[in-house]
């Protein structure tokens, strides 16, 4: 397929191995120009587990970092930056390829036997890191009370957290300012000298659309593109030197100059148009007036020295704020253009057409002027000079605040006994009420106040219920009955709970019966199921009698639970049986 | 001298509002005597009051009809001993003395009230809302003071029509940080006993035996707040929540409440008796019905 003059390095420091890099149908091959070096490669593109590289721009030569699975990276030092991306660009097609096979046939055919090698071992993988989970599939998978799909298809999440595997992500655009590249210079000459590449020109289309426009306007028929890109990064290094006096004096010579020295007229107008879509309650013109990067000792610090705006020559300057906005917004914007070419024309055509379109649906309406003027209007609107919008409102009537309570005695349910007698009853219960306070005042305290025995009894009784109360409760709160069972009853406990989980979770996703196989995994999923109904039983006899009571409520809903499964399952076999009856004595329908 | 030792001690002296529970109706029917009841009180309460020299100790009859403050240690003058006959500390005498006054009193109030057909319970909430008013007025008095704490001793069953303003003193009891304990001697529950102890935090016990009262009070209730934090006492299992409904004063565990004024009734009415406000169709009915009818259609 493709040849790249290379340099193999197996680490960082390697000094490395010059030869051939070879990209052939599911293989990467290294050959070294020596042919008596032990540098030979080949990689299994399938085993590629990631790639890296350098960044163009770093000072770093073009470095194509490869990472197999078993963590060994192979490093290949490229001759020059466009090498290296077409070889990354091979690799990750050849990746993503080979990614996508292996799904394809599981896609088509879901049994054991059409199983990846991976899957296997993910599922391995799944069942060794959670012991509860290799206990159910031992319980149920090796008794065949459930096949392995069964058991695995309820529980894709867990094999699919580790198989997400292809990344639509698109590449975004770096975070470094257009502005931020720097000539390099030689030293010796006064030459200056930018390097472009189509990523950078990418950016400075988006970035600014006038130079973009000028791009399609001057290339090719004024100028050949290398002299526009001088031109323009003159422009820059002009701007770049803050002499705005310079800067003027050229654009007055050169009008081709001036487009890329003056104020973005395109992006002006956008701009302008994003003003009139702000809430009209907003003053922008106040916001302006907080700006005092103009006065003396204010200013921003950009590039060592500080960045004052000057009013005269004002037009060729532009703000640090203004360049920031202006390239975090593309930069959220994204790559949004599919042209991956080289030839810079098309890619400027093709931005210019998106912000045609993307023009197009701001400004449907030609009125919108009116529409403006209606949204102020709107959005202006005074709650205070509204008409009093009339809810229904009830107010909150207490008049008596007695009525809370009392005066609404009239309904209260009498006492079985009647006024007249219980009137006599009072008088009678306070005639020995105060014949009691008399006996007290003439006679004393008892004495004893209180017998030996009793107080004994007291303190036994108080005992037992503070420790009941604590054996009810628990030591704190939080502390459950499960805590205080003995450790083999407690963890029988829960793996039946998870057990039962799963059988139920098995039995109900069978219904609607619809086929043999469902009907008769219901079948088997139900003698499974009342094998663990006597086992709880079974349970509940052999613990300890005072925590027998506990553990049944304990086990109480379980039970229900699978009495519910029996029910259903009962009633659907008399339903069946009742259909095919009828089925039968009729003429016979199509089968289910 | 005497500021630094009631700073030293300010932590564990207390001031225990009583509330005594003598309505007649209860007594007239219950195993024990009042005057045994009232020796076992009258120990409880000396224990108390000797257990430290800070401890304070108000007395608040919850009588029938009406209350009033019958005892406050802070008043009596401990120079005057004015040992009677029996023998009984003064202290006591004027106890007693006032007890009785007290009940003479409320006997003439319910002369005069015509309709006797209430329930035979007392007017707790009245003797709650009396040791509220003596509390915050300890509170205003200064920093230091002994820390309140009330105790009920009740008998007589919950009055329902009390229902609101008895958790209306429940509240102001756990917005002032006071606990109320709560010693109830009746047959029946008291739900709100139970649930006065359980918002604020103080301690609920019904004793079986009543001879053996006095152990049981000082055993349960005669320790301080900080004290009580080093002791294992009775916790209640569960606690009785229900409410009372306003419309027939029933106490109820299901009902329904008005959006509007928050009055609860037990069964669906067209319009809030206390506020007013007209209540729609209750969605429930509707939805009820149509689960009705969705359960049966399957069926059909």
């Amino acid at each position: 397929m493709s040849d790249w003059q290379v340099k193999y390095k197996s680490t960082v420091k390697d000094r490395g191995a010059r030869g051939i890099l070879k990209l052939r149908e599911g293989m990467l091959l290294f050959v070294p120009n020596d042919p008596n070096s032990d540098s030979k490669l080949k990689v299994l593109t399938p085993n590629i587990k990631s790639q890296k590289y350098t960044k163009e721009g770093s000072n770093k030569p073009p470095w194509l970092n490869l990472t197999n699975k078993q963590a060994r990276s192979h490093i290949f030092e490229f001759e020059n930056y466009q090498d290296m991306h077409a070889c990354r660009a091979l690799i990750t097609k050849a990746l993503a390829k080979c990614e996508e096979e292996p799904n394809k046939p599981a896609a088509v055919l879901t049994s054991a036997e059409q199983l990846s090698i991976a899957d296997l071992e993910l599922r391995f993988k799944v069942l060794r890191e959670n012991s509860e989970l290799q206990r159910l599939h031992k319980e149920f998978v090796e008794t065949k009370v459930l096949t392995e799909d069964e058991f695995w298809a309820t529980r894709k999440k867990l094999l699919g957290k580790d198989s997400i595997r292809k990344s639509k992500q698109q590449v975004g655009l770096k975070s470094m300012m257009v502005s931020g590249i720097k000539p390099s210079t030689d030293g010796r000459t006064n030459r200056v000298t930018f390097n472009l590449t189509s990523e950078i020109i990418f950016q400075i289309f988006a970035e600014k659309p006038a130079v973009r426009q000028a791009f399609i306007n001057y290339v090719p028929s004024k100028m050949t593109e290398k002299d526009f890109w001088t031109k323009y990064f003159r422009a820059e290094y002009l701007y770049s030197t803050k002499n705005t006096a310079v800067a003027a004096a050229e654009a007055a010579e050169d009008e081709e100059l001036a487009v890329f020295l003056k104020p973005d007229e395109i992006l002006a107008q956008e701009a302008r148009q994003k003003i009139r879509r702000v809430d009209p309650t907003l003053d922008m013109e106040a916001d302006q007036g907080d700006d005092y990067t103009h006065l003396m000792d204010h200013g921003i610090q950009r590039d060592g020295t500080m960045d004052v705006v000057e009013p005269q020559n004002g037009q060729f300057r532009r703000s640090l704020l203004q360049d920031l906005n202006r390239h975090a917004a593309v930069v959220l914007e994204g790559r949004n253009i599919d042209v991956d070419s080289e030839d810079t024309r098309s890619v400027a055509e093709a931005l210019a057409r998106v912000k045609q379109v993307s023009k197009a649906d701001g400004e449907t309406t030609k009125d919108a002027n009116q529409e403006r003027l209606a949204r102020m209007s709107r959005v202006a609107e005074m709650e205070d000079l509204q008409a009093p919008q009339n809810f229904p409102l009830a107010p909150l009537s207490i008049k008596d605040p007695r009525d809370y309570f009392e005066s609404q005695q009239g309904n209260v349910v009498n006492e079985p006994r009647g006024a007249g007698t219980l009137k006599r009853n009072v008088h009678e219960a306070y005639g020995s009420l105060k014949e009691s306070i008399l006996e007290i005042r003439t006679k004393g305290l008892s004495d004893p106040l209180i017998k030996p025995e009793v107080a004994f009894e007291v303190f036994r009784s108080l005992t037992q219920t503070i420790s009941t109360a604590k054996n009810i409760i628990g030591k704190n709160p939080r502390e459950s009955f499960l805590d205080r069972l003995p450790k083999s009853t407690r963890d029988e406990v829960l793996h039946h709970w998870t057990s039962i989980q799963e059988l139920l979770k098995h039995f109900w996703s069978s219904y609607p019966i619809t086929t043999t196989y469902l009907h008769t995994k219901a079948g088997k999923l139900k003698d499974a199921m009342s094998n663990s109904y006597s086992q709880l039983e079974a349970m509940k006899e052999s613990v300890q009698s005072e925590l027998r009571h506990q553990l049944s409520l304990l086990v109480r809903p379980m039970q229900q639970a699978l009495d519910a499964a029996f029910q259903h399952y009962d009633a659907d076999l008399q339903r069946r049986a009742a259909k095919s009856a009828r089925g039968s004595a009729g003429e016979a329908n199509g089968s289910v | 001298m005497a500021t630094v030792a009631s700073k030293l001690y300010s932590d564990d002296g207390s001031l225990l509002v009583l509330l005594l529970d003598t309505n007649p109706l209860f007594w007239s029917n219950t195993s024990t005597t009042f005057s045994q009841f009232l020796s076992h009180v009258l120990a409880f309460l000396n224990a108390v009051l000797g257990l430290n020299q800070l401890n304070q100790v108000v007395v608040i009859a919850t009588g029938y009809c009406s209350c009033d403050y019958i005892y406050d240690s802070s008043l009596t003058l401990s120079g005057n001993s004015e040992s009677g006959r029996t023998g009984m500390p003064a202290l006591f005498a004027s106890f007693l003395e006032k007890l009785e006054d007290f009940i003479v009193k409320d006997e003439e109030l319910i002369k005069e009230q015509e309709h006797d057909e209430r329930i035979a319970s007392s007017l707790l909430s009245g003797s709650l809302s009396m040791a509220l008013c003596y509390i915050q007025r300890v509170f205003r008095s200064g920093h230091l003071h002994p820390q309140p704490r009330i105790l009920c001793l009740q008998g007589s069953p919950d009055g329902p029509e009390q229902y609101v303003a008895v958790m209306n003193s429940i509240f102001s009891a756990q917005r002032l940080m006071v606990p109320i304990d709560s010693c109830y001697i009746g047959t029946q529950n008291s739900a709100f006993l139970q649930q006065a102890s359980y918002i604020t935090g103080g301690v609920h016990h019904a004793p079986k035996q009543l001879d053996g009262l006095f152990q049981f009070l000082t055993t349960i209730f005669a320790t301080d707040l900080h004290t009580r934090s080093f002791v294992q006492l009775p916790k209640p299992v569960g606690v009785d929540f229900r409410a009372s409904c306003f419309c027939h004063k029933k106490t109820i565990d299901m009902g329904y409440v008005c959006s509007v004024c928050l009055s609860i009734f037990c069964e669906h009415h067209k319009k809030c008796s206390t506020c007013g406000s007209v209540f729609g169709q209750s969605k429930l009915d509707g939805a009820s019905t149509v689960s009705e009818k969705k359960r049966k259609a399957p069926d059909s």
